[in-house]
């Protein structure tokens, strides 16, 4: 067995998965494979992208999150809350109710995720000057993109921009303010509303060797339910909890998880793309270019960047709409405020958080080799181009592979065997070398007897 | 493909002219390289010599072939096109010279970094061209 390499959020419930393949058909990174009935993930191959997870159509794939009842076991309670979950809700449900209904739950205290971009931004600015002989530099903004890049462009890992997210920025932040201030480390729980199971797997197992300061993340799904429940019950704004007093952040920040977030900062020629499939296609060709002249990609695995995340609940078109709108009112009224409220801010953390901004080198993790040593990897090869003159080029997936070259390599690698395709089958009945209930036997060892009528 | 236990080959046509197709080769034999847990440095030089080099066939000739030979050792990249030929070879290796139509340069191709390049991204390099008949290149890359 490989080495695994990832945390993965995603869970695949075996009992509730009908082995409709709708998964397997979607992944980008050809990581399910359907045998017994059920779906079957490759952990090495998964970047926890999420689009298995919209493609169920029974809810069988989870995204393990922390039990909400963890928060209880500190006295300073605190949600980092990325403004996505803002742009959820009718513009008549404002921030501070929303506020609200996190301290009816139970929060202490509530933070905005992207007051960390504060801190980045100028280290990034001065990173693409540093670094400008890597470019075009990848921003690891995402977590499901460097962990794409890790597994199916591995050259490009040398282009990611090593620098913490300002999730882990604004964490580190916390932690260290809540401590200057004399409160015990141990009674301090940061908990991060997560729109998507990457950032649940870059939380848990960060890629570039070093500890989050979060402790437990909450889907984002589950406080849209407890908002919404509110404002349905006309409750909305009733709660006795403590507001602090609406957004801090200006017009770039609370954009910044936007597409175009980052890119429209960035100096010289910048790039924003998002969805994995695009930024696959893309990547594919920027592979062959030596001099593309770009100077930093902004790469996002979801449509419409977080505001499309698997975990959000509203249209994610709405939510941008609704972001763009709130981002305007907030700078009116920031510069209205003047800067009243940098007081006890992040920037009077800068220095220590500068210090720990940097991540270790992001290690290539090349999945598509199919062989660590060469010899082997060239005879596998030829194997695989022998095996698919006999494949119809389909792809239909029958076989429980998503495409027949994919079949052909799990043949190769001893995990399938060449009359699970169909045509094969046919073709094997015809000449009399299977018999009819042999080959009805495959069909039942791939997709479970059930969907032949037995039990 | 021919299929010996040591060596592998590939061909790939392509065809002069046709720039949406420009670098379909290339991204095949980097997909092959990946395959076969190729060093990513030699890759990326591969491709970028490769890529260079199937841009030319198509920009300057009426077509070629990319005759592609892989073993343990080595992999041998060889381009046969037929074409115009080069007048001056040592003139078109000199960086910046280009004689690319101003259609092909707003592609951004033609900036005339093409030979020079592909010579730099190389382990070995040989060039051989013929007037109204052809260009020949050959780019090997050392694996060990």
């Amino acid at each position: 067995m490989a080495e695994k390499y990832f945390h993965h959020a995603l869970k695949f419930q075996k009992e509730d998965c009908i082995g409709c393949s709708h998964c397997m058909n979607v992944c980008p990174t050809q990581a399910i494979r359907i045998h017994g009935g059920k779906a079957n993930l490759t952990d090495n191959r998964c970047v926890d992208c999420g689009k298995c997870y919209s493609a169920c159509p029974v809810g069988a794939i989870i995204v393990e999150q922390d039990d909400f009842s963890r928060i209880f076991a500190y006295d300073y309670r605190v949600a980092l809350v990325p403004n996505v979950l803002f742009g959820q809700f009718p513009e008549k449900v404002s921030v501070d109710q929303i506020h609200r209904v996190l301290h009816d739950l139970g929060f202490t205290h509530i933070f905005e995720v992207e007051l960390g971009t504060r801190i980045l931004k100028g280290s990034m600015l001065e990173y693409l000057i540093t670094h400008s002989e890597s470019k075009p530099l990848i921003s690891t903004f995402c977590p499901a993109i460097v962990r794409l890049i890790q597994v199916r462009f591995p050259a490009l890992t040398e282009n990611l921009i090593l620098l913490k997210s300002p999730l882990d920025i604004t964490a580190t932040y916390i932690r260290k303010k809540f401590s200057d201030q004399g409160i015990d480390s141990t009674q301090t729980g940061i908990f991060y509303i997560t729109p998507c199971a990457a950032n649940i797997a870059a939380v848990k197992s960060p890629v570039g060797g070093y500890l989050s300061d979060i402790d437990g993340v909450i889907n984002m799904d589950f406080i849209f339910n407890k908002v919404y429940t509110s404002m349905k019950q006309g409750l909305l704004g009733k709660g006795k909890g403590q507001i602090q007093g609406g957004i801090s952040l200006c017009r770039d920040e609370m954009l910044w998880a936007l597409t175009e977030g980052e890119a429209s900062l960035m100096p010289g020629r910048s790039l924003a793309i998002d969805e994995t499939g695009n930024v696959i296609e893309f990547l594919e060709r920027m592979e062959n270019e030596e001099h593309c002249n770009i100077d930093f990609l902004e790469l996002r695995a979801c449509d419409q960047s977080c505001a499309g995340g698997i975990l959000t609940s509203g249209n994610r078109f709405f939510t941008v709409e609704r972001l763009r709108k709130l981002a305007a009112k907030t700078a009116e009224a920031t510069a209205l405020a003047g800067d009243a409220k940098t007081k006890d801010s992040i920037e009077n953390y800068s220095d220590f958080l500068l210090k720990h901004i940097g991540v270790n080198k992001v290690l290539p993790r090349s999945m598509d080799k199919l062989d660590e040593d060469m010899k082997r990897a060239m005879l596998k090869m030829q194997m695989v181009r022998e095996i698919m003159k006999s494949l119809p080029y389909v792809d239909c997936g029958l076989c429980g592979s998503p495409t027949c070259n994919a079949l052909a390599q799990d043949i190769v690698q001893g995990q399938a065997d060449i009359t699970r395709c169909i045509f094969i089958q046919k073709k094997y009945e015809q000449n009399n070398w299977l018999s009819y209930s042999e080959s009805m036997e495959i069909l039942k060892q791939i997709w479970g007897k059930d969907k032949f009528g037995e039990k | 493909m021919t299929t010996d236990a040591n060596t592998m080959q590939f061909e790939y046509i392509v065809e002069g002219g046709n720039f949406t197709r420009a670098g379909y080769a290339s991204s095949e034999i980097k997909k092959i390289l990946k395959q076969l847990n190729v060093d990513l440095a030699i890759i990326k030089r591969t491709v970028v010599a490769c890529y260079e080099a199937e841009v030319n066939v198509v920009a300057h000739s009426y077509g070629g072939t990319i005759f592609v030979d892989i073993d343990h050792q080595s992999i041998r990249i060889k381009l046969v096109d037929d074409g115009p030929g080069i007048p001056d070879v040592n003139l078109a290796m000199q960086e910046g010279f280009s004689t690319a139509s101003s259609k092909v340069r707003e592609m951004g191709f033609g900036a005339g970094m093409g030979l020079p390049n592909i010579k730099k991204n190389a382990d070995l390099f040989e060039i051989s061209s013929e007037l109204t008949k052809g260009t020949t290149l050959e780019i090997t890359m050392f694996l060990q």
